[in-house]
């Protein structure tokens, strides 16, 4: 043998890689790089303004190249990825709310108190994370996307570092994760061994062909769902949300309600319904008891709260268990449903939760249900938004909460499982509970606080107002975000067959039904 | 034409917001409003009472990957239903322009949109509209009372809102899952029209299952008993004029349900739960009179009558009998036009007794002020159906009509006739006669209070004296609506036999 053809079977060749079609990650992860090295610089009109700017201008970047290679659906890394429609609409949700978040942390603590370049170089490659999670074709993969959105978020949670909750809350993110990821790898590796292939495909051909042991592979699909509702914040795994979701950043909070959770369910997804599509008779009841489950203990644990992230958290945890019914039915329709309503979720929740910034930076409240009593009467363009973010929430009509609900209902009559559809409706009674206390104190309570406990430039100190930062106390881009967002709340409300599309076009991407 | 009729009202409250100012808010509302009853009156003219067809259909498709339609048409159903709603929501925009409240551009904007959800629910002809509609339509008044309402305002209306809301909630439910079914029992693509929904009938356990989700969502807002826990909160701390309209009008978009829904599309469950319906009827009529005689607070004494007259009209409907059905439609527009200028009363007998709306409290009002005690009383008879009113002739035709198919809940039902004349006279003459009360000041109605209760009047005696304005038109759809479920109810009798 000669010593190339030694050193060829040594060494296998590398994987072909098309660089153009993984042209969004390049786009994101360059883009954290330069962000990083451009936060190094001294001037402070570059650090608090240019940074930020330059971040959105990445997003732009990975939107528009996100954009053009619609409808491609390429297989790139020897099958790793797979640039396909879902991959792309949920990048698209992704980078929407990466802006969102860079637009409302821009006159925020946290940066400040990290630093600009770190902080938006983290957020992007968590974006990045995402994405190849959403887009990963094999175990591996998976396992990769997993933990490159989740170690940029467990250090995001602690960027506010002179707030002892928000250090508590990065490390208990990081200590909940990694018990999360543990027992993913665990099951990602009972996975393999049970079918002999770390691919998507390979998995659900040896299914197909019965070539896997029943026991091994269940208790490897049992870790996998454990360690993924770990992520989606899934009851009986959703324990560290609440604690997390308060104690970290708002603008972080923002994020992680939307984009990980929308990751994740991509994620389970492409693993459910396509990997393990074959032992769909094994898992959806237990998928459909944990939605059930997730359902009540959200919606129940949503209703004694007073701090409103607290109650978004377990809102968020409720909510969860309504998208699982999509993935349980395991179909065509339970697919685009469970897209569709990620993507109005995203849009009811951040205008939600721009008005808590805006009002934790007016207010001495922070997030107390106070924070934002007499808002109508007060601050009208901030009154409507909530209001509109809550009424979606809850399902009431010309919001789009309530079509991404019939939706759902109607993919789960669809697939026999009309008594979750049920037990969703029931959940959405008891929402009832909590949104309508919040909509409650905007409209018919009387604003707490009198005007003169606001220090000096009409923000509150201990919300980190300086000088620089605070013209009048309010954040005309926080509003921006609000308005923007409650008002294509109700636009998809009214109008919602170009969601529909994108969320099909996703779903018909799992060629597992077509 | 269906469309601007709709949308008028919420497009004149908006503009009238944007607008701005104390004054132009309410009068363009009221304009906007008034403008829909302009056009409910041409086409009650222009409607030709023959057939049960649909007339001034628009059929657009809205929401393609869930069939769902943007359909609206009239029939003799909902022709003078449409008509009562743009009549008493004129009428209390007016009233609500004569006196001065705070935010006055967001009350006429609620009350505006309202408008417009309620006339939507009754026009539209696609279910998934009509229950967008519906819940859209609570959502105006849940701020309304939660705003603008009394002491207890926020308890109240959030009990209003969930009640209400779970109701609508299960019905969303039950209609998803009959398009769906439908679907799939038809193998046509889905689609929520009525239509096609009527098209295809459903295995009867699935029916069941569906008619009660949606009956609760009905019995909740009309409100039925047992379901009307919500309903002595909210008549105490709604604001009047939302109070007449609520009380006139959206009680009547539940037994609307009944009858354009749930009969036409579910007849086999209707006949199922037949019995349970007028039980509950029957029960609403007890309860609600034995509740009006025992309240001294006039709002509830009218809220508990509103209960009894709702069981009537359930009665009407569930009796599955051309006549008994026709005596319901023409019930719910009566009840209407009563009910909404009571309200309106109340509040100008609390103006003249200090403030108070207890029956206790009032007395004597009639002494200095014989114009208003005279409108007072015609509206009372027409409440406790004396013969010569229209309200006469619909109890009249739901008894006969329930007297051929269950004789025995007519008989029954026929003392609650009785109960409405007494629990009525009583609130007549403890408020208008007897001793005067303690901080009774009596004195005439104004001449703008007149010119809001005066047209209520002149609707009450024309109904009174030529119901066939109504009758005749709705005669035709009103028979096809319920002549699946009579029909099966008829086919159940003979296998009995």
């Amino acid at each position: 043998m000669t010593l190339p053809a030694l050193l060829a079977s040594a060494h296998p060749p590398a994987p072909h890689i098309n660089y153009a079609a993984i042209a969004p990650f390049e786009a994101l992860l360059g883009g954290a790089v330069v962000v990083l090295l451009v936060g190094l610089l001294r001037s402070r009109f570059v650090r608090y303004q240019v940074v930020p700017a330059l971040t959105l201008l990445v997003l732009a970047g990975g939107l528009a190249v996100t954009i053009w290679q619609w409808n491609d659906h390429l297989s790139v890394v020897s099958g790793a990825l797979r640039i396909d429609d879902l991959t792309l609409v949920l990048t698209m949700l992704f980078v929407a709310a990466g802006a969102a978040t860079v637009i409302l942390s821009w006159r925020a603590r946290a940066p400040r108190e990290s630093a600009h370049g770190e902080y938006h170089a983290l957020l992007l490659s968590a974006i990045a994370g995402m994405s190849v999670l959403v887009a990963a074709q094999d175990l591996i993969t998976l396992f990769i996307g997993i933990e490159l959105l989740s170690i940029p978020l467990y250090v995001l949670c602690a960027t506010e570092m002179h707030r002892s909750s928000s250090l508590e809350s990065g490390l208990k993110y990081l200590i909940i994760g990694s018990v999360g990821s543990a027992t993913l790898l665990y099951g990602l590796a009972l996975l393999y061994g049970a079918s002999g292939s770390t691919s998507f495909s390979g998995i659900a051909a040896s299914i197909a062909a019965g070539h896997t042991s029943n026991a091994l592979l269940l208790t490897g699909i049992a870790l996998v769902l454990v360690g993924l509702a770990f992520k989606a914040s899934v009851a009986p795994f959703h324990q560290w949300t609440p604690d997390v979701y308060e104690g970290a950043p708002t603008p972080i909070t923002a994020f992680m309600a939307v984009a990980t959770k929308a990751a994740a369910f991509g994620v389970l997804l492409r693993v459910f319904d396509v990997a393990l599509i074959g032992e769909n008779l094994n898992w959806a009841p237990a998928l459909a008891t944990l939605a059930t489950i997730t359902i009540i203990v959200g919606n129940v644990g949503a209703l004694g709260q007073s701090s409103l992230k607290r109650m978004l958290a377990y809102s968020s945890v409720a909510q969860a268990g309504y998208i699982m019914g999509g993935v349980v039915v395991s179909s065509n329709l339970g697919a685009a449903a469970t897209v569709f309503y990620l993507a109005v979720y995203l849009l009811m929740n951040l205008a939600a939760f721009a008005v808590i910034i805006a009002r934790e930076r007016e207010t001495l409240h922070g997030d107390d249900i106070d924070a934002v009593a007499g808002l109508g009467a007060e601050r009208p363009l901030l009154a409507v938004p909530l209001t509109i973010a809550m009424l979606s929430l809850a399902g009431i009509p010309a919001t789009a909460g309530f079509i991404g609900k019939i939706y759902l209902i109607r993919a789960l009559v669809d697939g026999n499982y009309a008594w979750l559809g049920v037990i969703i409706v029931v959940g959405s009674m008891i929402s009832l509970g909590y949104y309508l206390r919040v909509i409650a104190a905007v409209w018919m309570r009387d604003s707490p606080a009198p005007a003169a406990a606001l220090a000096g430039n009409g923000r509150p100190l201990i919300a980190g107002g300086s000088e620089e930062a605070a013209s009048d106390g309010r954040d005309f881009e926080v509003m921006l975000v609000a308005v923007l967002f409650g008002a294509a709340t109700v636009f998809f409300g009214i109008v919602p067959q170009p969601l529909f599309d994108l969320a099909q076009h996703a779903a018909n991407s799992l060629t597992a039904f077509l | 034409m269906l469309s601007i009729l709709v949308w008028l009202p919420a497009i004149g409250a908006l503009v009238g917001a944007i607008a701005g100012g104390r004054r132009t808010a309410g009068t363009v509302t009221a304009l906007g409003s008034l403008g829909a009853l302009g056009i409910a009156i041409a086409l009650i003219a222009g409607f030709n009472g023959n057939g049960d067809q649909l007339t001034h259909v628009i059929d657009v498709v809205w929401i393609r990957s869930l069939g769902i339609h943007y359909k609206l048409g009239l029939d003799g159903l909902n022709l003078f239903l449409v008509a009562m709603t743009t009549f008493v929501f004129s009428l209390s925009l007016l009233a609500a322009n004569l006196r001065s409240q705070a935010r006055p551009e967001l009350f006429f904007l609620l009350l505006g949109i309202a408008e417009s959800a309620v006339l939507g629910a009754f026009l539209a002809q696609d279910l998934a509209l009509f229950v967008g509609f519906f819940d859209l339509m609570l959502v105006p008044f849940y701020l309304l009372t939660g705003i603008y309402g009394g002491p207890g305002r926020v308890a109240a209306t959030t009990k209003l809102v969930i009640y209400t809301l779970a109701g609508s909630l299960l019905m969303l439910a039950g209609a998803v899952a009959l398009a769906v079914l439908t679907a799939q029992d038809s193998g046509h693509a889905i689609n929520f029209t009525y239509s096609a929904l009527e098209a295809t009938r459903l295995g009867r356990g699935t029916q069941e299952w569906i008619f009660l989700l949606f009956a609760a969502a009905f019995l909740v807002k009309m409100p039925a008993f047992p379901l009307h826990g919500w309903m002595p909160d909210g008549y105490r701390e709604m604001p009047i004029e939302a109070l007449s309209i609520f009380s006139g009008v959206l009680s009547k978009v539940g037994a609307y349900g009944f009858l354009a829904i749930v009969l036409p599309i579910m007849p086999d469950a209707a006949v199922h739960f037949q019995t349970l319906l007028l039980l509950i009827g029957l029960a609403s009529i007890i309860y609600g009179s034995a509740m009006a005689f025992t309240q001294t607070n006039a709002r509830l004494i009218i809220g508990y009558s509103s209960v009894a007259q709702l069981g009537f009209i359930t009665l009407g409907i569930f009796a599955l009998a051309a006549q008994g059905a026709q005596g319901a439609v023409l019930q719910m527009v009566n009840h209407g036009i009563v009910v909404a200028p009571l309200f309106l009363i109340v509040a100008l007998l609390a103006a003249r007794a200090g403030g108070s709306e207890d029956i206790r409290d009032m007395g004597g009002i009639a002494m200095r002020a014989p114009v208003l005690a005279t409108i007072f009383l015609v509206v009372t008879f027409a409440t406790l159906a004396m013969p010569g009113s229209g309200n006469f002739v619909g109890e009249v035709m739901i008894l006969l009509g329930l007297f051929k198919t269950k004789m025995v809940f007519s008989i029954i039902a026929f003392t609650g006739v009785l109960m409405a004349s007494v629990y009525m006279l009583r609130v007549f003459i403890r408020s208008m006669h007897n001793r005067s009360g303690p901080e009774v000041d009596s004195r005439e109605m104004r001449w703008r209070d007149a010119f809001v209760l005066v047209p209520f009047v002149g609707a009450i005696l024309l109904f009174a004296l030529y119901p066939q304005i109504e009758l005749s038109r709705a005669q035709d759809s009103v028979t096809s609506s319920i002549s699946a479920a009579a029909s099966v109810a008829a086919s159940t009798t003979a296998a009995d036999r």
